[in-house]
């Protein structure tokens, strides 16, 4: 099995806290795996410095087989490793399409030119038409983003870390605060990712977790404390004591 | 068959986007018409297509890129210094000095770029004010270059395009001035529905995602940095040439102050809001001195304050729905 995705003894500390500690961790290609872990088990640290937002204090990040643990964020989405946030990150002022179009025109390598015009690229346009159409967001694309429902937000935030084509996609909590009527659709289009990407999804939710993920990791104090799969996960009985004994009266 | 139905909606969308509206159009003509309108007014009306360019310069960064500053007039004074020395010193031709103040303040641009891009909003005002200072006190005290306190005297300019000499009633001043605000308009306007222009955008509304989508941040505000402060060096240099003169004062804080309330006044990010703005400005200071002249600053902080207040949302809804009115009519006509 080779690895989309790998991390070798990452390390993080903040002051005297250790939040990442001694990582090691691998996605395989086209995985579907999950990570879970209580609150303030160091997920979302996990997740920061994998896309470049933190620095690890030791250890090395590889995509591919590539090092990338000292690459800039955008190199990294260059190289194919998108994400999506646990708290929507999204450019208000603009429209689905506008979104979607710049993310596609970055991964085209137009960001930098001054001229171009935006719908006399055939390409560009046939490709920001493909993600607007997978996603659901025809009818919705001229309107601006901020004023758009919340699902509809957390819809539009998948759409634009797949519109960069990624190799390696990181949900974090896609569907955090998405009320129940509009969280199976999300959850649809989770499912229906293409095959070929391979999906780390950090979730909370353990149905979600358990209907996703062909293999789970869980992080408890910034350390792995169990993988496996679903059922492995479920049965191991640290991982209970931990994790879900503490989440079973949610 | 549906899908392709469906790229033309998404390409008649992005369109849309950057189509001429009516009352665009109708702003150029009047703008051009203003000459043979006022013949009385040109060197007023020159005025204001200077301070027209130096706000869509900062519109360029603070609408566009979300950089704040209040040191623009460093760009300003050192287009004007420089097509002033130009002049001076090298060629009279007007269009070779606009090319050298262009590149001049952008250099300064590129080379300032990295202080004011690291930071909050109000370390880029710290900083942008410091550079703004430290070169009137450099422009102060290299006398013998820029004439100091005097202001730098003794430019000649020669006939724009060798055929149309400045005269004393601002005629050619004013139509040179008004070109050269046009052609770098278009250009503007351009860039700004350009792809560059898009992920300039991107950054302003969110840098964490912008950069999660590839946007190498720092180089794309950067140069768009470079590009802004070469369009305020535009303005100085239009400001130098049309008065032959280069004071110090164009390096003033008051310069940089008076450019945010231009943009205030006339809103930031849709390229109109410079203009709109420096027309509003100068006949409102026009039209003040005229009654007080020694008491403008303090109507126009009232008006300011009133403005800010209240009076914005009422004066632009108003000119939203006079577009909106003439953009029927434009249709109508068409028809």
């Amino acid at each position: 099995m080779s690895a989309a995705l790998q991390t070798f003894g990452l390390c993080k500390s903040f002051g005297g806290i250790t939040a990442t500690d001694h990582v090691d961790f691998v996605l395989a290609k086209g995985a579907r795996h999950a990570l879970i872990g209580p609150n303030g088990a160091g997920k979302t640290t996990f997740v920061n410095q994998l896309t470049g937002v933190l620095r690890p204090s030791s250890g090395r990040i590889e995509l591919m087989g590539e090092d990338i643990t000292r690459l800039p964020r955008e190199a990294r989405v260059k190289r194919g490793l998108a994400r999506t946030f646990q708290i929507n990150q999204l450019f208000g002022t603009m429209t689905p399409l506008e979104m979607i179009a710049l993310v596609t025109s970055e991964r085209l390598g137009r960001g930098s030119h001054p001229f171009r015009v935006l719908d006399r690229d055939a390409e560009l346009v046939a490709q920001t038409a493909e993600i607007l159409n997978r996603f659901g967001l025809d009818d919705i694309m001229d309107r601006r983003i901020a004023t758009l429902p919340y699902g509809k937000q957390r819809q539009i935030e998948i759409a634009a870390a797949f519109a960069a084509r990624p190799s390696v996609l990181l949900l974090d909590e896609p569907a955090a605060g998405v009320p129940e009527a509009e969280r199976r659709e999300l959850m649809q289009t989770v499912a229906e990712l293409p095959d070929d990407v391979s999906v780390l999804l950090i979730e909370h939710d353990m149905d979600l977790v358990f209907r996703f993920a062909t293999r789970i990791t869980v992080l408890v104090n910034g350390r792995v404390l169990a993988e496996g799969t679903p059922e492995e996960t479920a049965r191991d009985p640290a991982v209970r004591a931990a994790y879900l004994g503490e989440s079973a009266h949610v | 068959m549906r899908a392709e139905t469906f790229e033309r909606r998404v390409r008649q969308a992005l369109y849309v986007a950057r189509r001429w509206h009516p009352a665009e159009i109708a702003f150029w003509l009047l703008a051009f018409a203003a000459f043979l309108l006022f013949p009385r007014n040109l060197l007023l009306l020159n005025e204001i297509a200077i301070l027209a360019l130096f706000a869509l310069s900062l519109d360029l960064i603070l609408g566009y890129a979300g950089i704040v500053s209040l040191g623009h007039a460093a760009f300003l004074g050192m287009g004007a210094y420089a097509a002033g020395l130009f002049a001076k010193h090298v060629g009279a031709d007007p269009l070779a000095g606009l090319v050298v103040g262009m590149g001049m303040a952008g250099l300064l641009g590129l080379v300032t770029s990295p202080l004011v891009l690291r930071g909050t909003d109000l370390t880029r005002l710290m900083i942008t004010l410091g550079v703004a200072l430290i070169l009137y006190e450099l422009a102060n005290s290299f006398g013998s270059l820029t004439g100091g306190a005097d202001g730098l005297q003794g430019i000649t300019m020669g006939p724009v395009l060798g055929l149309f000499d400045f005269d004393i009633f601002g005629r050619t001043a004013y139509l040179y001035s008004l070109s050269v605000l046009f052609v770098l308009f278009l250009v503007a306007r351009r860039v700004v529905h350009s792809p560059f222009g898009l992920s300039l955008r991107a950054v302003r509304d969110n840098s964490l995602r912008a950069s999660a989508s590839g946007v190498p941040n720092a180089r794309r505000l950067a140069a768009a940095y470079t590009l802004s402060a070469a369009y305020a060096g535009a303005a100085g240099a239009l400001l130098a040439q049309t008065t032959q003169f280069v004071s110090l004062d164009v390096l003033d804080f008051h310069r940089s102050a008076d450019l945010m309330l231009v943009l205030i006044i006339g809103g930031a990010g849709y390229l109109y809001g410079g203009l709109v703005g420096a027309i509003a400005f100068k006949l409102l200071q026009d039209l003040i001195a005229t009654f007080t002249p020694q008491y403008w600053m303090f109507w126009i902080g009232l008006f300011l304050v009133l403005f800010v207040l209240g009076g914005r949302e009422i004066i632009h809804g108003a000119a939203k729905a006079a577009a909106g009115r003439l953009a029927r009519l434009g249709k109508g006509a068409a028809r």
